[in-house]
């Protein structure tokens, strides 16, 4: 008896352990839509290629990462995980075409686990944006573009 | 019965929403080829400058967070419970916070009940050790004040816990 009862009490914490996980992922960035993503290697093509079709780039984190280290050309924004971030975001897009193309990109930390590329993509696609990217980045910022040799700026 | 079933969702059901952990990326170096710690002078949020220098003899780890970055908000009761269990034997964490404001540092240090000192950090310290582009980054430095080891990404505890033991 009590170890079936024992057996229930930890079938139940597991069982909210995993509710509580599938909550919290819904919030991050491994919930975005794969069709939506841009690998670092196609984005860095983009960049060197310039087209017509020359994507808006904004960067959603942390601004001692930017000062570091940034994709050249592109924004600093604010994190998006925040209420100011998200205002600074809107503030920034809300003047463009529905159509302008947006990448979307932060590096802060592993991709499961950046609290800001999620929300910057759910603000733009409320606002009513058809072509927006957001940049995958699975480990962070440092080792999966900086440290392959991408192009980098530094500075404010 | 039922019970098993359970548990066997649950783990089903948390292996796919959990972002698993990634294998940190760890750079251990012998006496011999050890770096010296670049130094600093940080703010405290609350008290003076901190000079990374001024702990030379101790066994630093130095831990680059920050308040919104999950992984660190998971690795830092960990390292409240190295700092207790190692302080008196010549362990000083010490953390480098790279949040962009000291707002959100201060109720954070309550809340997770930091028991080591929070600098504020600038994007000169990080280019200090090598750039500081994604978090965790953690260094562990030796008595004399040189770098052992360095690791990208959340670590787990007895990865620290082992390094440490061995430069006490």
């Amino acid at each position: 008896m009590r170890i079936a009862l024992s057996c229930g009490k930890l079938a139940f914490a597991f069982l909210a352990i995993a509710v509580f996980s599938l909550a919290h992922a819904a919030g991050q960035a491994s919930s975005i839509p794969a069709t939506r993503l841009i690998n670092p290697e196609d984005l860095v093509k983009l960049i060197q290629s310039p087209g017509k079709d020359e994507p808006l780039m904004i960067q959603v984190g942390s601004h001692v990462l930017f000062t570091q280290a940034h994709i050249p050309g592109s924004e600093y924004i604010g994190p998006a995980s925040t209420e100011s971030g998200i205002q600074q975001l809107r503030k920034r897009v809300e003047s463009l075409p529905r159509t302008k193309f947006i990448v979307l990109y932060c590096g802060c930390c592993p991709w499961g686990h950046c609290p800001n590329v999620k929300p910057a993509d759910d603000a733009l696609q409320s606002m009513g944006f058809t072509n927006v990217k957001v940049l995958y980045i699975s480990d962070n910022f440092g080792t999966n573009w900086v440290d392959k040799g991408y192009p980098v700026a530094k500075g404010e | 019965m039922l019970a098993a079933g359970a548990l066997a969702l649950g783990a089903v059901v948390a292996h796919y929403a959990v972002p698993h952990r990634h294998a940190p990326r760890v750079a251990t170096q012998n006496a011999a080829t050890r770096l010296a710690a670049p130094d600093f002078s940080l703010p405290q949020p609350d008290g003076p400058d901190l000079r990374l220098s001024s702990y030379r003899g101790k066994v630093v780890l130095l831990d680059f967070w920050a308040t919104w970055c999950d992984p660190c908000r998971e690795e830092i009761p960990h390292l409240v419970e190295l700092q207790q269990r190692y302080g008196d034997r010549g362990l000083q964490i010490i953390g480098i916070s790279m949040d962009d404001s000291i707002e959100p540092v201060r109720p954070f240090y309550q809340q997770f009940h930091m028991n080591y000192p929070v600098v504020m950090g600038t994007a000169k310290t990080g280019e200090l050790y090598g750039g500081v582009l994604g978090l965790p980054i953690t260094f562990l430095i030796d008595r004399d004040g040189r770098i052992y080891s360095k690791h990208i990404g959340a670590t787990d505890a007895a990865v620290f816990e082992r390094e440490i033991k061995s430069l006490l």
